[in-house]
């Protein structure tokens, strides 16, 4: 059994306050059926009772690591921006004094007092960094591993794996994995830029004419974008992988625009808005081979912004069919197009940039209300929609893996930023400082529990 | 008409060189014996000979100076023209708000190019859509595509070849103005114009 977090606040809180949940380890909720392991699928259960609605406090004790970001201080980063537990915050000096004498007697008596539920317990052995996750009120081991991490602390890499780690303990304490080892690519100054998801190691990755429109593939391992390769007068669609840093330039003979790209679920197809004379259609076609494209889209319209549902069946995307933009969907051929965001209540309705939750029951967008762009969210059974911004112009959003996050740009503190919105409580945080960040896209999990 | 031009300044420059080149004749030594009348004549009249030389020399400047003023005044006047008529094909056209549609005044910018076009056959241009900074990124890119197409199609349906004319867009990416306010998003929703080839 899983803790079911709702994922719209407009279904939570009410029914269930006072209902009292039961962790559990059961492993069938993971993302991804490759991600599930032996340990993982042994359903352990993990009685630790706690107000649903409430989250449970946990208690990071530190490592032996020096430096001004350690181990605890990133996974205890990661366990508060995850917003599904409470992090029990004492400076590092006052936790060393709740470290185990010996290493095996806990003073569980005092963690409860300090309001924590659960204990981590990271320490650095030869073989990497080993995490103990303890049950306070039963005063008894709940998981232990052994995590290798990269020697050079601190490096990007380094850095990821121990937001494993710490997607490896939401998986632990909540059955679901969080979003930590994730990143975002976006777009400044017309290039390409990545950051990690907790605004870490910020870097530019193309330096073209124009870069626009970054996608991941669900590898993790490659990214889409529209650029200018020189070639003929248009923008075409390049795939760079990470680790070679090679770029493919996709149907490099074709003129005219070929923008915002995205890839299928299952990684095989790309899909992009391609643009000559007045029309931009969106076309399929195989990412490994530039021949075979087709078109999915028909009309005389402009047609752009595509994303994938989760099991790859459908496609929504925006289209200015109807003399202004809306989001529209449509099965994965390019047949059954309906339109998908109904403008009944305002005459100059403007609907764009559709993202997919990865639970494939909602779609998040931006539509403008009274003048300015707010990010919004469609319940796609009853069409239901909810609003999650309204100070600033909100654009382009873009789910985080564990369904529960959206990262979009915001004027809401001066200059375009990225952000990162918490759907369930509410929670806002910064993410980018640098002006004019926009177009981001949410990595998959890069380190799978 | 340059070519010709060109060739008669050449001429002209030539005949000014010679008569600076050809010294007035110099005054030859006479034997003493002749007397002081004869000698006053032909001072007199090597003066005179010198003058009307110079005369002659300052009359051929003043022809020359003269022709090259003109040639140069009419050079002038054809790089006028040319510039003008380059001006009136490059000169920008701007859109409504979230609109592709020619406006009258876009209407009558673009129709000022036919001409234009029709008498530069060699010429191609290449006309990039803007767009400004409100709305989708992505959606406005596709919109300045259509805007540059929008003008294309206006241009083919006055007899313009449609392939001595490419279009792109760079949406909202490359603003004119900075800013925000109806009189910065008016100078930015737009299509450029500028030469692939064919520039007299």
């Amino acid at each position: 059994m899983r803790v079911n977090i709702p994922r719209l606040a407009t279904t939570s809180a009410a029914a269930v306050s006072t209902c009292v949940a039961t962790l559990s380890l059961a492993g069938a909720v993971l993302v991804a059926p490759t991600a599930a392991r032996a340990q993982d699928s042994t359903g352990v259960r993990l009685n630790v009772s706690y107000a649903l609605g409430s989250k449970p406090g946990v208690l990071v004790l530190p490592t032996d690591s020096v430096g001004p970001d350690s181990i605890r201080a990133i996974m205890q980063r990661d366990l508060d921006y995850d917003d599904r537990a409470t992090v029990i915050a004492l400076d590092n000096q006052a936790a060393r004094a709740l470290l185990p004498r010996h290493g095996k007697e806990f003073n569980f008596a005092l963690y409860a007092k300090l309001g924590a539920l659960l204990v981590v317990y990271p320490r650095a052995t030869p073989s990497g960094l080993t995490i103990s996750l303890y049950d306070v009120s039963r005063k008894k081991i709940i998981q232990t591993q052994t995590f290798s991490t990269p020697l050079e602390v601190n490096s990007p890499a380094w850095r990821l794996s121990i937001h494993g780690v710490s997607d490896q303990l939401g998986l632990w304490i909540f059955g679901s994995p969080g979003a930590a080892s994730t990143r975002i690519l976006y777009v400044l100054d017309g290039h390409i830029w990545l950051v990690d998801y907790d605004g870490a190691n910020q870097r530019k990755l193309t330096s073209g004419m124009l870069d626009l429109s970054p996608a991941w593939h669900p590898s993790g391992s490659m990214f889409a974008y529209s650029g200018y390769s020189g070639r003929g007068t248009g923008s075409q669609i390049a795939i760079r992988n990470f680790e070679t840093g090679e770029t493919h330039w996709k149907n490099s003979s074709v003129r005219g625009l070929n923008i915002t790209p995205t890839f299928s679920p299952d990684g095989r197809t790309i899909v992009y808005a391609h643009g000559v004379d007045a029309n931009t259609d969106l076309v399929g076609a195989n990412v490994n081979d530039d021949e075979a494209s087709k078109r999915l889209t028909v009309g005389k319209s402009i047609n752009t912004s595509p994303a994938f549902s989760p099991d790859g069946r459908q496609i929504a995307f925006m289209s200015g069919r109807a003399g202004h933009p809306e989001v529209y969907t449509m099965d994965a051929d390019g047949s059954n197009a309906q339109l998908l965001t109904d403008f009944a209540f305002g005459e100059s309705s403007y609907r764009a940039s559709p993202d997919w939750s990865p639970d494939g029951r909602t779609i998040a967008y931006q539509s403008r209300i009274a003048g300015t762009f707010q990010i919004m969210a469609i319940d796609l059974r009853d069409r239901s929609t909810k609003q999650f911004t309204s100070e600033g112009e909100n654009e382009d959003p873009s789910w985080a893996p564990d369904g529960r996050h959206l990262t979009f740009s915001s004027t809401r503190s001066g200059p375009r930023q990225l952000w990162v919105l918490d759907v369930t409580s509410g929670r806002l945080r910064q993410l980018t400082k640098q002006g004019g960040a926009k177009l981001p896209a949410w990595s998959p999990l890069l380190r799978r529990p | 008409m340059q070519n010709s031009s060109r060739i008669v300044l050449g001429a002209l420059s030539l005949a000014v060189v010679a008569g600076c080149v050809k010294p007035p004749a110099p005054l030859q030594p006479r034997p003493a014996a002749v007397n002081a009348d004869s000698m006053a004549k032909l001072r007199a009249d090597s003066i005179a000979r010198a003058d009307s030389l110079r005369a002659e020399l300052e009359r051929q400047r003043q022809r020359a100076a003269d022709s090259l003023a003109a040639l140069r005044d009419a050079e002038q006047r054809a790089a006028t023209l040319e510039a003008d008529a380059m001006k009136i094909v490059m000169a920008t056209v701007y859109f409504d708000y979230d609109q592709s549609t020619l406006t009258d005044a876009a209407r009558a910018l673009v129709d000022a190019k036919v001409p234009v076009l029709k008498s530069h056959p060699a010429l191609r241009i290449l006309i990039t859509g803007h767009t400004d900074d409100r709305g989708s990124t992505e959606y406005n890119m596709a919109l300045g595509l259509r805007r540059a197409a929008e003008v294309r199609n206006y241009l083919m349906a006055n007899g313009i070849d449609g392939s001595r004319i490419e279009t792109n867009s760079m949406g909202e990416e490359r603003p004119a103005v900075e800013g925000t306010g109806e009189a910065v998003w008016s100078k930015n929703r737009r299509a450029m114009f500028a030469p692939l080839s064919g520039v007299q």
